[in-house]
């Protein structure tokens, strides 16, 4: 007989894995826990190359001689700027077309679901305004984007100088087989969502905005540029999208190679880097883990983010003025341009042959997604243990009550199946209710209480996670005492595919989140049962739900930054980002929210009914 | 009285004598230089230039083809007798910024594109099956004149070849390969439907030595850029134009040949030192055991250039020799004849004891890694479904 037809041998390897499973557990968490962290070091890391044969080895020399102009260009914006209080579309539009550009407007609005205190934003409605440089031997098919967002608080008028300096000198060079869009957007991630939805004629967002009356064809790569002032000592680049995407790596390794080749500082996470070696391994894991931060928290870094969502490859680009003793001008940031756009200039297919999925500890090295997903593996198949485990305890309590009873099997089964149902309809009914609540009833809050609809949405947000937490007292005078002594072990097999398949849908688009997710909620999840000490399984079990793993990265984050934060700035940095969290969901599609609530939360709680179960 | 007329008539004898010795000696230098005449034994010339890449990455290949294509002009060769296959535009590609122009040198200091170029087999038309087309001259009756290869059997014929290369092919256009041994296979039909005198193929890609290991049609000489497992590599990038403008064994075959005149007689042995090792990091190779002249003797403008030799002389030249070859070369028992002047066809190169065409011997490594492992598991199955115990009962 074979292994698992033989009744004998099935109940050996039965209590094989149940007395192995323990161990193997704690193991292969250790391991996940333990690649993750040796992700940062070198035998997993690579050196970054150049993929892309078409942007190969050869250099372009750059001409591009315009500091002066952008300056000019920047001062004007300004004072136009401050004159009219709004983006200054008619100046913007007449030193476009003097420049050479054909130019367009357009116009879009949003309400925003509730007001952005961050931005001090509620009702927006703006311009974007953009040129097109016209390829002179080639057939419009094509397009690159060099794109500046102007918000209300950063006015980046060094940048929008840069861009009409380097497009009155694109417009001298007859090279191009690419249109180039130059586009400068108002309320910055607002405005360049408005013009990609009418660019790509999709509406996902629910921005109004009139349609474009000029097109270029299919953009293949996208810049972002951010400048605070004329001089800059580093250019930090931002690779993190919405939702984790992230661009194809060969944009990151031209960038990397313009910065060799001028002598520039560039950053990542706005560390500099040692162009020799990776000085010190501990910061190899401190970006590494900076970076898995940012990836996690699935928000657009920039404006780059919103471009991935259409599988445009591109990096936002911000000039730093520190107190460092080198600085560069606007000429060297508008040769490192040049350059780039003119090798982009030369790619005949989109960047496809380097990787898409990756971590970088460093700008120079990666970690592609071959060698990172083991650590979420090791993680889920703690998840896929701890079920077969319940599997076979349950299966093993049923074959021993078959025996003296002989019939019953099936409404034993029938009955444990019957009291899973109403634990999962009524999580899922609170994370129903934790998505939809919030903004719908802002406005019954703020009437009802002295708070201020964003403060209502979060509070409400608080309020309804909390609530749950009292589900398991109230759910069991509801559901009839039916269930047997045994029922939490079916809810908890339950609830751990459930997590175990979240988790791995997550961790297979943002790897970052998913494992965030697994490493915390991994263990707890493992543990929790009703017998043993329930108020320190309750502890962990609060400690590791998605809202305080969300707390504690926050913390996290800004120690690797080494900006620590005290307990007060990070509570208030908590409620500002959940509330950031839920517009963007509804501004952007980020799915963070939608993933927690919908998704996580209801799991948690199953695992909580799991731990006070009766 | 006797006496004189003797003697005057000895004087005669003797400065008819001296005369006619004078002429022998005469005509045998004009027999000499009508020898000379017909030394390399080809009458016309004929050039096949071939660039298999696209994109604008690969400008060199371009540029390449089209420095040998220049000089060949500049030798004689006539444009109705060049075909020229280029299979991409880089002078109008909208990422030329010199547009109707190819360089060759950096700075811009030599123009191969030109003002008269004219391009046979353009873009997509440059294909293996369009290639060998030519070669063979199976080409359908409505094919224009300019993309014939017209050859006889008195042509030398250049081939050369650029592009992206490995072990035993070439790539044609991101798409297809040309192999080794088919390109020996239309050089021996060439070879049977009289079609070419002599032939020089010149290739310049990686691992460019591979694709004449196969060739076993008499009178062939070939080049490469690199041996089997080295790459050829390209000479110098343009930071204006941003490319690389050419391949280096190319490059130097360049300027060698841009020192050669119709009227000059350096010979194919410095053709073979050009480009040492120390110039184009990769080793250069050539192949001259199917060729019957010695290489020393053959001059570089014999497939180069075109050109017309023509002497003015008042004196009558005896052709007799020739006749005879003519007539001995139809006897039956000229089978194991020594070869007497290459200018015969039928039977006229021993191939089989000149060539040693033995395949190579693949050495034999014992199942590795991944058929183990499967063989492993096939059989650890096998005997758990079994048993061991059962076998002896199958055995």
């Amino acid at each position: 007989m074979g292994l698992l037809s033989d009744p004998v041998r099935r109940r050996a390897l039965a209590r094989l894995v149940l007395r192995l499973n323990a161990p193997l557990c704690v193991l292969s968490y250790l391991a996940g826990i333990a690649w993750f962290l040796a992700l940062a070091f070198p035998p997993l890391t690579q050196r970054t190359y150049m993929s892309e044969n078409a942007m190969g080895s050869t250099m372009v020399e750059e001409q591009f001689a315009g500091g002066d102009r952008a300056r000019a260009f920047a001062r004007d914006f300004a004072a136009h700027r401050r004159k009219s209080g709004a983006l200054p579309v008619a100046w913007l539009e007449r030193t476009m077309r003097s420049v050479g550009l054909e130019v367009y407007t357009q116009s879009f609005s949003r309400k925003l679901p509730f007001p952005d205190e961050t931005h001090e934003r509620y009702m927006v409605s703006g311009t974007n305004v953009y040129g097109i440089l016209r390829a002179p031997r080639a057939a419009s098919t094509e397009s690159l984007v060099l794109t500046v967002p102007c918000g209300s608080d950063s006015t980046n008028s060094q940048a929008v100088g840069l861009l009409l300096a380097l497009a009155a000198h694109f417009r001298g060079q007859i090279y191009w087989a690419k249109d180039i869009i130059f586009l400068v957007t108002e309320y910055d991630l607002l405005g360049t969502e408005a013009w990609l939805e009418a660019y790509h004629d999709v509406n996902v967002t629910g921005m109004q905005s009139s349609p474009l009356q000029g097109r270029a064809g299919a953009i293949q790569a996208a810049v972002a540029l951010e400048l605070s002032s004329d001089m800059v000592t580093s250019l930090d680049v931002a690779v993190e999208g919405l939702n984790g995407q992230l661009p194809n790596l060969d944009l990151l390794n031209l960038f990397q190679t313009f910065c060799q080749k001028g002598g520039l500082l560039c950053t990542l996470q706005g560390k500099p880097q040692d162009w020799t070696s990776l000085d010190g391994p501990l910061q190899g894991l401190q970006m590494l883990l900076l970076m898995v931060l940012r990836q996690a928290s699935g928000r657009p870094h920039g404006s780059h983010g919103l471009f991935l969502r259409y599988r445009v490859e591109a990096l936002t680009l911000r000039g730093i003025n520190s107190f460092r003793q080198y600085k560069y001008d606007l000429v060297a940031v508008g040769k490192a341009l040049e350059g780039m756009f003119r090798k982009l200039n030369h790619l005949l297919e989109r960047l496809h042959q380097s990787f898409f999925l990756y971590l970088l500890p460093a700008l120079s090295r990666f970690v592609s997604i071959g060698l990172y997903m083991p650590a979420a593996g090791f993680l889920l198949l703690v998840l896929g243990l701890k079920a077969l485990e319940l599997w076979m305890q349950l299966h093993e309590a049923g074959v021993g009550l078959e025996e003296p009873r002989g019939s019953p099997g099936p409404s034993a089964q029938g009955v444990g199946l019957a009291s899973l149902v109403a634990p999962l309809l009524i999580s899922q009914a609170m994370g129903l209710a934790l998505y939809v609540l919030p903004v719908l009833g802002q406005h019954v809050a703020a009437q009802h209480f002295p708070v201020a609809e964003a403060e209502a949405v979060v509070l409400t947000l608080l309020a309804i996670y909390a609530a749950g937490l009292a589900l398991p007292h109230n759910t069991h005078r509801v559901v009839s005492t039916q269930a047997p002594d045994r029922g939490w072990m079916a809810l908890k097999l339950v609830a751990l595919i459930y997590l175990a398949l979240q988790l791995g849908c997550i961790a297979l688009t943002n790897f970052s989140l998913g494992f965030l997710l697994a490493a915390t909620m991994v263990p707890t999840a493992a543990l929790a049962k009703p017998h043993g000490s329930r108020t320190l399984y309750a502890a962990l079990l609060v400690l590791t739900s998605p809202a305080a793993t969300l707390f504690g990265s926050l913390f996290l984050w800004r120690e690797l930054q080494e900006a620590p934060l005290s307990l007060a700035e990070g509570w208030q940095l908590f409620l500002a980002a959940l509330a950031q969290g839920v517009l963007e969901h509804h501004t952007y599609g980020a799915l963070l929210f939608p993933l927690l609530s919908l998704g996580l939360y209801p799991c948690w709680l199953l695992f909580w009914n799991v731990l006070f179960w009766k | 009285m006797a006496v004189s007329h003797c003697f005057s008539r000895a004087a005669s004898a003797f400065t008819a004598v001296l005369l006619f010795s004078f002429g022998c000696v005469a005509a045998s230098h004009i027999e000499d230089q009508a020898e000379q005449f017909f030394r390399s034994g080809h009458t016309n010339n004929w050039a096949v230039l071939v660039c298999t890449s696209r994109f604008w990455f690969n400008y060199r290949h371009v540029a390449n083809t089209l420095s040998v294509y220049r000089s060949v002009k500049r030798l004689g060769i006539p444009d109705s007798h060049i075909v020229l296959m280029l299979a991409d535009d880089m002078a109008c590609n909208p990422r030329n910024p010199k547009p109707a122009t190819v360089f060759s040198h950096k700075n811009m200091e030599l123009n191969v594109y030109g003002d008269d170029v004219e391009v046979d087999y353009r873009s997509y038309e440059v294909t293996v099956e369009n290639f060998l087309r030519v070669l063979t001259g199976r080409i359908p009756p409505s094919t224009p004149r300019s993309k014939r290869l017209l050859s006889d059997d008195r042509s030398n014929i250049l081939i050369y070849m650029t592009g992206h290369g490995g072990n035993g092919f070439l790539k044609f256009q991101d798409s297809e390969e040309i192999t080794n041994i088919e390109l020996a296979d239309a050089f021996e039909q060439m070879w049977q439907k009289r079609r070419y005198n002599e032939l020089l193929f010149i290739i310049d890609t990686c691992q460019g030595a591979s694709m004449y290991e196969r060739f076993y049609s008499p009178n062939i000489m070939a080049l490469a850029s690199s041996q089997v497992g080295e790459d050829s590599l390209s000479h110098q990038p343009d930071p204006a134009i941003g490319v690389h403008l050419m391949d280096r064994y190319t490059f130097y075959v360049l300027e060698f040949l841009e020192e050669i005149n119709p009227a000059s007689q350096t010979n194919m042995n410095d053709l073979f030192q050009v480009c040492p090792k120390s110039l184009c990091v990769s080793t250069p190779g050539h192949r001259t055991d199917l060729f019957q002249r010695d290489p020393k003797n053959v001059l570089i403008t014999d497939f180069f250039g075109s050109v017309r030799k023509v002497e003015i002389t008042t004196e009558t030249i005896n052709l007799q020799q020739d006749s005879e070859i003519m007539e001995s070369s139809y006897k039956e028992d000229q089978m194991d004849e020594e070869l007497m002047e290459p200018l015969k066809y039928a039977e006229q190169l021993p191939v089989a004891q000149i060539i040693h065409q033995k395949p190579k011997l693949k050495d034999w490594h014992p199942p590795g890694g991944f058929i183990l492992g499967l063989w492993a598991l096939i059989i650890m199955v096998f005997f758990k479904t079994y048993g061991i115990k059962h076998m002896k009962f199958i055995f």
